[in-house]
Order: C-alpha cells, then structure tokens, then sequence
C-alpha cells in the first residue's frame, strides 16, 4: 500500500495477530486508503463491477447444482431449474441477465478509464491487468452462453470456435482441441462448463492483482492531476467512497432487477430456447449483445490482404481490436491524461465512442449490402484512434491549462471545465 | 461480378463445413405480428385463470393432436398461477385433503387421468412397459412416441413442442396469435404444394413457391412482391364453433386463439406471476435503500463542500 498505516492494535488479540498476520492492518488500511476527492459518479463503476462479480459467482454455483453438462439433458436441465427448482428462475434469471450487467458495467468503466487517461503512467499495469480480466469476462461469457444449449448455444459455439481454424498451421489442431473432437457436440459441452467454472475465479484473482496495483499508483481522478497534498486533496476511502458506491450500486442494482423481473428475455435471443439442432442452422446467426462490435469487425474484412486470406484477416482483426488496448498507454503520446483539458482529443473521443455502438449495430446486421462498407468505415476508425489520432494528437493539440492541484480543479471559481465530463453528474466536491 | 470472398460465404462455408445437411434459410421477411392487448402483459399483468382454462381446452382438443407439451406436468396445472390452482377444496372433498397441493388437486387429477394420451410406464414384473393413466406428477404425453412417427403423420414436418413457443419466436405471443388467426388463401402469384398452407406470418420466403413466369434468376420480375410470410404444413387449426366452452366467452377463432396462446405463455412461463410480485418488493425495497444511502452520502459529505 502506498499510504503510511495509520492503524494501531488496541487490544491484546490484535497486537498478537498484528505481528503474525497483519490481516487486520490490510484491511483497516485498506478502508482508509487516500482517495481523491473528486471522483464522480464514472468512478462507480469499479464497485459496481465487483458486485457484478459476486453475483455472477454466487448464481453460478447454485446454478451448477442443478445443471447437467450433457447435450441430451442440458436444455431440459435448464427447464428444471426454472420450474421446479425453488427460485430456480429467479438464480437463472439474475445470471443471464448478470452478464449483460456485467457487460454494461465495464465497457462504461473502460471508456472512463480511456477519458480519463486512467491508463497513462503509472497506471499502465492498473489499465493492463483490465484487459486481461475483459478477455477473461468474454471467453466466460461466450462459453456460458453455450451451456442452456439452445439454438444460438450451438449455433454461436460453432461460429466462433471454426474462426480459431484460420490460424495458419495449427488452426485445425486447435479448433479439434477446442471441440473435443470433430465439431461441437458432448465434449465440447463439458469442457466449456469446466471452464466456465474455472474462469470466474481466475477473474477474482485478476481483479485483486487490478486493486492492488491501482492502490499502488493511487486512483485517477476527473482532473487527472495527482494528489499533492493528501490533507486537501484527498478522503479517506471509508466512508466517503463506500457511500457513494453504494448509493451507485443500488441505482444499478434498480436497473438490473428490472430487467430480471420484468424483462428477464429482451436481452437474449428467442433462438435460444428452442434446444440445439445440429441439422438445423438458424436464419441470422448473432452473438450476444456485448460480443456485436466485435463480430461486425470480423465480418468487416471481406477481402484477402496480400497473403491473409480474409477469413484470417477478419480473425486477425477482431483480436486486435482488444490486444490493441495492452498497448495503449504507450499509443498516447499526451502526458495530459484528463480530457477535460484535451477539447480536441475529446472530440475524437466522443466519435470513438459513437463508431462503437454503432460497430454494435451493424454486428446485429446480416453482413451484407452497405452494412459491410459502414463496417468497414467504422472498423477502420476503431483503429485509427488509436494508431494516428492519440499518437499525433499528443504532439499537434495545445491542452489547456491543467489546475494546479485536485483541490483547486474542485474550487467553484476553476470550475468552468467541469462541463467536460460528457454527461457526468457533479463531481462530489 | 469480381468474385468476393464475403464474410456471409465465409459464414455459410463455415455452418456447411461443420453440419453436414444444413438448410440455410433465406429470410423472406414475415408480416409483423399485430401487437394484442394481454392480461399478462406490463410489470402488473396477471394470468386469467378462466384463459388459462380455456386456453387448457383448446390446447387439449385442437393443438395436442400433433404437438406436445413435454416441460408441462399436470401437477403445475394446479400449482399458484397455474390454471387448476385452488385456494381450498370445492364441496364434497374431505376435510383432510389441502387442495392447494397439486397432487392433491381433484380437478388436476382428473384431467390426468383422463388424458387424451395414456403414459408409457414399466417394466413391469414381467419386463413389459404398458400403458397407463396419468397422474399429476406425469409430463403431459404427447401425440408421437418419436420424431419418426411425428414426421411420417405430418407430411414429412416436426410438429414443435408448444412448451417454450412463446419465448422461442421473435414476439412471443403476438406471433403465436397472429399465425393462430392470420391464414390466408394463397396469393395468385405462387403455387404451393399440396399439404402446405400459406400464412403470412410464418417465417419462409415465398420466393421458392412462386410460379415461374414470375421469376427471373430466382428473384421476382418487375412490378411483382414476393408476398410476404410463407408456407407450413399445418392446416388452420380453429375454426368457429369447434370447442364448446364452459363460460359464455365468445366461441370464435379470435377468442380460441387468444386463450390458448395466454395458455401457452403460462406454459413457457409458469412463474411470471411470483417474478412479477417479488421484482414490485425488490423494486420498492431498493429505492428505500437508495434514498437512505443518498441521505447519508449527503450527510457525510457535508463537510467536503
């Protein structure tokens, strides 16, 4: 921890605990943590995706008890649960409708992080170990969504898995060890739901690796101007943050309990609940909502690029467009991390952020007519971003002046940027 | 035409590759389902439990000839919110009996008992299976013992089990309605087979059954639709009059198609209504806590101002 332990054992147990496992200490300095003052209602996010995180756990393993990893009985197993399983609806329901709250979650708490140069020194590691755990969150979606083997289960499983056999060389000793065998059938099924299993808990230990090395650097703040004087510029975490995340959590929570009791299926596919049928393709085959963007991106490419047919160049494409992001403190050339200072680099931002929802539109669409040109128009922006705008942005635009301090970018009469913030309540000054 | 490698070819390859024997479909663009009004419908709605019982009816005379209702057991006809649920026993029953109980409940164990279908049980002491009446804790039978036989009755078509076909289709049960009421004859323009039905409802494209002089290069010529919807081995179903109903709700293909498909949503959805309830509790519950954790974010933040 970065901040000089102000906790003291006051009883003899503690003092005796304290100087063979400091557990006690980590926590109290833990919920004291200097956290800047003016981190707004964005911040929440990190919170809110932790309790995303337990949700989905604690579902899950009740789930587990009562489904069957086999392709004759999953679809009915899933049935079970919802109707015979006391609350068995309501587990399986706050499940599927967890990982789009998840999802939700973290491509908000992702676009803070990019407004707000969360990424930049000496964070890169903090931004780092997030992507890996939004790799680790897709690959547990994607196989979770096989599981209640409906339609779009199979169907999905099939698409996605075939793309790994456009490596060259080894694709189609991959994509036979990803089946089990010679297409998605039992093996495959059990596999992913050992994974599924697994993957949530390496995604724990991510996360506390994340915490650990943001309360290393200290958090980012909507200024993006470190704290200097932890007195002025900062409170401690508890209570300050733990009453704000919570009022936060809960405002999210309204959200996502509404869709699980009154709109428990507008997230997914009706597809789906019709069981699998390896003899039956389904019209439009689509990966859940969150996957869109980066399904229109792979069927962008549509054309061989000198040697890499495009089935590969598709492939290609759409990993890149999240490994893209390990690289990105060092795309940035600005040493101003906040775009509140940035209007230009805003701009820009602002138009990253429209081509993604609107890259996850067109990945809705069938991949044809003008929809593959709009794709390929928005997939090269995507990119663009980040290899030209944030590069030559950090040497052509003239920020504006940064405050002096976090406390004085809080004071009413250096307020003007506030505005910034593209819809963000008031910081909480 | 320079040849293009699409991602769509790519897509189809790849579905052909790994099935075997697939039928890509083209979407012919169905007619958009008429939206109805239902008792089930918003965060209140409810189930009408005299539908539910009609729409029993329909189900049981019409729709089971061919589909089956396999996640559907008696006993859940008689659980809370289903269509035989009872609050206490009718007159004539003993005292000692919680009717409440679908196992219990007479009226479920009546219909199961006599069910159109008998349920296939055994081995028995002589390592026979036999027929046998159903109980509550029966699935309801179906009509086929197999696929086979299924497709061998129905002109080569797979009936669909009805249990989750108002979650399976894109608008629930605005389409299972709509297909219910929406048969047409078929437009001049097209020649369907013999044992086929147009409905424009249907997801198909009516593009493989439109008579040639119609077409060029398998797209419809100038200045002619493709109509929309398509084809389907099922005959229209109802017709007015053919169930006589217990109350006096009008005996009409509308009213038929509407109870049953209100049936059906129960079937798909047999706990909406204790979902419903307890979302309106947690709802409520939350925005308490929201407005006290509000409260004192306020209160300890004060003094940062």
């Amino acid at each position: 921890m970065s901040h000089a332990s102000t906790y003291t054992p006051s009883t003899g147990i503690e003092k005796w605990l304290d100087k063979r496992l400091p557990i006690i200490r980590m926590s109290a300095d833990f919920m004291d943590f200097p956290t800047p003052k003016n981190l707004n209602y964005w911040w929440t996010f990190g919170g809110i995706l932790a309790v995303c995180l337990v949700i989905q756990i604690v579902t899950g393993i009740v789930l587990a008890m009562h489904y069957t990893p086999h392709v004759d009985l999953a679809f009915a197993s899933v049935e079970h649960i919802m109707r015979d399983v006391n609350y068995g609806w309501l587990m399986r329901y706050v499940h599927a409708n967890g990982a789009s709250m998840f999802f939700i979650a973290v491509y908000i708490h992702m676009f803070r992080g990019l407004y707000y140069g969360s990424y930049k020194e000496p964070r890169e590691v903090v931004w780092m170990l997030g992507v890996v755990i939004f790799l680790l969150m897709m690959a547990t979606a994607f196989m979770g969504y096989v599981l209640p083997w409906g339609q779009m289960s199979y169907w999905g499983a099939t698409v996605i898995t075939n793309l790994f056999s456009a490596i060259p060389v080894v694709g189609d000793s991959v994509r036979t060890l990803l089946w089990g065998g010679f297409s998605v059938d039992n093996p495959t099924l059990n596999r992913f739901f050992s994974l599924h299993y697994l993957l949530p808990f390496a995604i724990f230990g991510v996360v506390a690796l994340h915490i650990w090395a943001f309360h290393t650097s200290g958090n980012n703040n909507p200024s993006g101007v470190e704290i200097k004087d932890v007195k002025k510029d900062a409170v401690p975490f508890h209570p300050y943050y733990t009453v704000k995340d919570g009022f936060a959590i809960v405002v999210f929570l309204i959200l996502f309990a509404s869709f699980v009791f009154f709109n428990p299926n507008a997230l997914g596919h009706a597809d789906n609940y019709i069981e699998a049928n390896p003899l039956s393709t389904p019209a439009h085959i689509v990966p859940e909502w969150y996957f869109l963007p980066f399904y229109a991106m792979l069927r962008a490419i549509t054309f061989d690029i000198g040697p890499i047919p495009a089935k590969l160049g598709g492939v290609i494409t759409m990993f890149s467009s999240i490994l893209i992001l390990f690289v990105l403190p060092w795309l940035d050339t600005s040493k101003v991390r906040s775009m509140r200072y940035r209007p230009v680099a805003r701009m820009w931002f602002v138009l990253f952020v429209i081509t993604c929802v609107f890259l996850g539109w067109l990945g809705g669409k069938p991949a044809e007519g003008s929809y593959v040109l709009f794709a390929q128009i928005a997939t090269a922006y995507y990119f663009a971003f980040f290899l030209l705008i944030l590069p030559l942005l950090g040497l052509l635009e003239t920020p504006k002046p940064l405050p002096r301090s976090i406390s004085e970018s809080v004071l009413p009469k250096t307020k003007p940027e506030t505005s910034a913030a593209p819809g963000a309540p008031a910081a909480a000054e | 035409m320079k040849p293009m490698f699409t991602a769509r070819t790519l897509m189809i390859a790849l579905l052909a590759l790994s099935a075997g024997p697939t039928a890509a479909l083209a979407a012919g663009g169905a007619k958009h389902p008429k939206e109805q009004h239902w008792h089930f419908s918003g965060p209140f709605g409810t189930y009408d439990q005299n539908a539910l019982q009609r729409g029993y009816q329909v189900y049981e005379t019409v729709c089971s000839n061919c589909h089956g209702l396999e996640l559907v057991a008696f006993r859940n006809l008689g659980q809370k919110g289903g269509p035989f649920y009872l609050d206490s026993c009718p007159a004539g029953v003993s005292d000692t009996v919680d009717c409440s109980n679908p196992n219990d409940n007479p009226i479920v164990k009546a219909l199961a008992a006599k069910y159109k279908y008998q349920v296939t049980d055994g081995p028995d002491d002589t390592g026979e299976m036999f027929q046998r009446e159903a109980l509550p804790s029966d699935h309801v039978p179906g009509p086929y013992a197999n696929e086979q036989l299924a497709r061998m009755a129905n002109n080569n078509a797979l009936p669909p089990d009805l249990s989750l076909i108002t979650k399976a289709r894109a608008h629930g049960p605005d389409y299972v309605y709509n297909l219910l009421v929406g048969y047409q004859d078929a437009p001049p323009t097209v020649d369907i087979g013999p044992g086929q039905y147009y409905n424009p409802y249907f997801e198909g494209d009516m593009t493989v059954v439109m008579k040639p002089e119609y077409l060029h290069d398998g797209h419809a010529i100038e200045g002619v639709t493709v109509p929309p919807g398509g084809t389907l081995a099922m005959a229209p179903p109802l017709s007015d009059g053919i169930i006589e109903y217990g109350d006096d709700s009008p005996q009409t293909v509308e009213q038929y198609a509407k109870d049953v498909t209100e049936f059906l949503m129960w079937a798909a959805e047999p706990k909406m209504e204790a979902r419903k309830s307890l979302g309106v509790m947690t709802i409520i519950y939350l925005i308490i806590l929201g407005g006290i954790l509000y409260w004192s974010y306020r209160r300890i933040w004060a003094d940062k101002h």
